[in-house]
């Protein structure tokens, strides 16, 4: 019997380490045959922690939102093979459902094997497609060519065609003393976006077998990943991998005998947006601040070092590997006319199962948020989802029936983007959301062009002068020259898309923006200038909860009596609406 | 530790003895610095610049680009307060107040005692679980504003018999 509990960043955040520090002591003091072990985030982030228990003839008994002292419970059900003792811990069939509707192909190794054992991985097929590759004598073009037949599309954002790219970097020439580079975006920046982290932490063989056959392909004897700081464990996981390939000739010289051979490095960024474009990334790899390169040349042309490069995110690499084991038909049949294969969300926000969800393309957004996910939590109603992150847009309702796909997303003003997909219901201020995404994009500009540094800065300005209550007719319009000013007059990805959020908002959601300019209101009781707290007497009990947690005692009365707010001493910092068990404070 | 007082500059000698000659090694030689002396000080930056022949505006060019880097000092307990999208559907802002509430700092800003520094970064990755922050390498999850204030007594709690 196997015990396998769920250690990916979240697990642990929502208290892993801890369930399995207990197991571990209660298995040290009567061991019932079992043997307990690590996996990755299998994704069900709503119901983390996970204990997966394996009997022997593979049955799964899984347990969810397993805390500590729950530990114990499932340490006896194992020892007496009576599962009745922890059923209250058992996934219910509602939530299998979030795992049973997915396709997975770039996590089909998250949750199920250990990412720290490379036999585990070599167990699920790992290193087979590499090793096909090499012994089976397939030429670089043999390759490129199964990689086009599946119509492998950038998952990082902006959909180039693998393929395409891997035949520009296998065409040109390295200088005189040079070489080439494959290079691994794992800068993972959009926020909302986390299925790379999940694929590093849960799966890093998949990651360096798809980074292997790309350097193959192109002809590059050096790896590269570019990882962002604030991923520690994937750090440590991915070095680990790299340690333990090396160590059985998948990784160095003559690879499985081969006259292949290749390294794989990893370099940690220090916390850039910009450098998820490509040319900025290439800048920090070389130690420089990451701002982007003009183009041409492209990284294929003179990349890292100004020698041939090809950059691809982790997504893309970790499906390449599964496209040479199964033929590029068998990803190709998924998905729509020009998108193929599947593609992995971070499904977030007001959602009620929120995780990472691995659907074929052509899959509709109403599938994904209210099929998968279970719709919006606490019975509230959908309003928006946000895809695309900060390049991206909200979409409303009206949008749901659209399927997932590059052009039907980008004819709708969002983009496909990295895969972030957070979801906002009716208490969610549509003008807030622009202006956060504003807010991290004029932050996070590196500052070379110019309409982009200033361009997204005013743009916010206008855009805090909106949520203040005191914009102006005119505002909207303004806002537009600027969204197309900036388009046109940036260099890269992160200035010309910039301006999608606030685009989108103005498509979709100008009647909430009107709202905020006109009557100085914001109809998602979200805009704190915009908005008053009060308490409804009628519903008021008198609990006294309200009054102690607010910061500033603007909350009088007396016990079982209706309390009151003054409006001249609150500062709206919904304390009181937070503490309230009855509902009874209203935003006006 | 004040700013203004000199760095031991040999800490910093091993890294540079494997690092200074290797291009493109500036990132990496910041990040090492800022491990052994919790931000890059000015001193050990300029000694940077001298080994590896690179200006010092080039060194500060970069050091102030990237959002890792610090060159204050930061508490002993480092709150990094997560601002993605998840988290900031999810109440952030009210995480952040009840911060400021407690310890009477704002981003950036580190309480007098030296004990927290707080600071607002991109997104942690912990979309499900948000609003969180990161404590010293350690995640807190599914905040409340209560919840934060509640880790934060207890890391002062905990500092206080540390230092009894």
């Amino acid at each position: 019997m196997r015990i396998i509990v769920g250690e990916g960043s979240c697990g642990l955040a929502a208290g892993a380490g801890a369930v399995y520090t207990r197991l571990k002591e209660l298995l040290a003091q009567g061991n019932p045959g079992a043997v307990l072990g690590i996996t990755g985030c299998n994704g069900m982030c709503f119901l983390e922690p996970i204990v997966d228990v394996y009997e022997n003839d593979g049955t799964l008994h899984r347990f969810v939102k397993v805390q500590e002292k729950d530990a114990d419970k499932i340490y006896e059900a194992v020892s007496s093979g009576d599962w009745s003792i922890a059923q209250k811990l058992a996934i219910t069939p509602e939530d299998e459902e979030f795992l049973n509707k997915q396709t997975r192909i770039a996590l089909r190794n998250c949750g199920v094997i250990d990412p720290e054992n490379i036999d585990d991985y070599i167990a699920h097929g790992g290193y087979q497609a590499i090793a096909k590759i090499l012994e089976s004598g397939m030429t670089q073009e043999d390759v490129i060519h199964e990689v086009d037949v599946a119509g492998l599309r950038g998952r990082g954002g902006a959909g180039f065609p693998t393929a395409f790219k891997w035949r520009a970097a296998r065409d040109s020439k390295p200088g005189e003393d040079g070489q080439k580079y494959l290079i691994c975006n794992a800068d993972e920046g959009d926020p909302g976006a986390f299925m790379d982290r999940a694929v590093i932490e849960g799966d890093p063989h998949s990651l360096i077998e798809g980074m292997l056959i790309g350097a193959y392909s192109i002809g590059a004897s050096v790896g590269i990943v570019y990882v962002r700081a604030e991923y520690p464990l994937a750090i440590v996981r991915l070095r680990k991998a790299i340690e333990d390939a090396t160590a059985r000739g998948y990784l160095g010289k003559n690879i499985l005998g081969s006259s292949f051979s290749c390294e794989i490095r990893i370099k940690a960024g220090a916390g850039a947006f910009v450098c998820g474009e490509e040319t900025a990334l290439i800048e920090s790899l070389e130690g420089k601040r990451g701002m982007p390169r003009l183009k041409p040349p492209f990284p294929a042309q003179a990349g890292y070092w100004h020698q041939p490069s090809n950059i691809n995110n982790v997504e893309t690499y970790a499906n390449v590997a599964w496209i040479i084991n199964n033929g590029g038909a068998a990803f190709s049949a998924m998905g729509t006319e020009n998108s193929k294969g599947t593609k992995v969300f971070a499904l977030s926000g007001k959602i009620a199962r929120g995780g990472l969800v691995e659907i074929p393309m052509g899959t509709t957004l109403r599938e994904v948020i209210f099929g998968i996910g279970g719709g919006i939590r606490d019975g509230k109603e959908f309003k928006a989802v946000q895809l695309g992150g900060p390049s991206g847009g909200c979409l409303p309702a009206s949008k749901l029936d659209t399927v997932i796909d590059y052009k039907q997303l980008q004819a709708t003003g969002a983009i496909m983007g990295s895969g972030g997909m957070v979801v906002m219901d009716e208490s969610t201020c549509m003008v807030g959301m622009a202006r956060f995404f504003l807010d991290f994009t004029a932050k996070e500009s590196c500052g070379k062009c110019v309409p982009c540094r200033l361009g997204n800065k005013r743009m916010l300005e206008i855009l805090d002068r909106i949520v203040a209550g005191k914009g102006e007719q005119g505002d909207i319009e303004k806002l537009e020259d600027l969204c197309y000013a900036i388009k046109d007059g940036s260099l890269c990805g992160l200035g010309q898309t910039s301006p999608n959020p606030v685009l989108t908002t103005i498509r979709y959601f100008r009647d909430e923006l009107e709202a905020h300019i006109d009557g100085h209101h914001c109809p998602a009781g979200e805009c704190r200038e915009l908005i008053s707290y009060s308490i409804d007497k009628d519903v008021c009990v008198g609990c006294t909860a309200c009054a102690r947690q607010c910061p500033v005692g603007a909350i009088s009365g007396t016990v079982k009596n209706p309390h009151e707010i003054d409006p001249a001493l609150c500062i709206k910092c919904g304390n009181c609406k937070t503490a309230c068990r009855f509902g009874a404070v209203k935003v006006n | 530790m004040s700013a203004q007082e000199l760095s031991d500059l040999s800490l910093i000698e091993p890294t540079l003895d494997a690092y200074a000659d290797v291009p493109g090694s500036l990132i990496a030689i910041l990040q090492q610095t800022q491990d052994i002396y919790g931000y890059l000080p000015m001193d050990v930056m300029e000694r940077i610049a001298e080994r590896t022949g690179t200006p010092i505006a080039t060194v500060i060019g970069v050091a102030t680009f990237y959002a890792q880097f610090r060159l204050e000092p930061v508490g002993k307990y480092l709150i990094m307060l997560c601002q993605g999208t998840a988290c900031h559907v999810n109440g952030s802002e009210l995480i952040s107040a009840a911060i400021t509430d407690e310890l009477g700092i704002e981003d950036g800003q580190t309480t007098p005692d030296g004990l927290f520094s707080l600071k607002h970064v991109a997104c942690l990755g912990c979309c499900s679980l948000s609003p969180v922050m990161m404590i010293n390498g350690k995640t807190y999850s599914s905040l409340t504003p209560d919840k934060a204030k509640k880790v934060l007594r207890q890391l002062a709690a905990e500092a206080k018999e540390g230092a009894a």
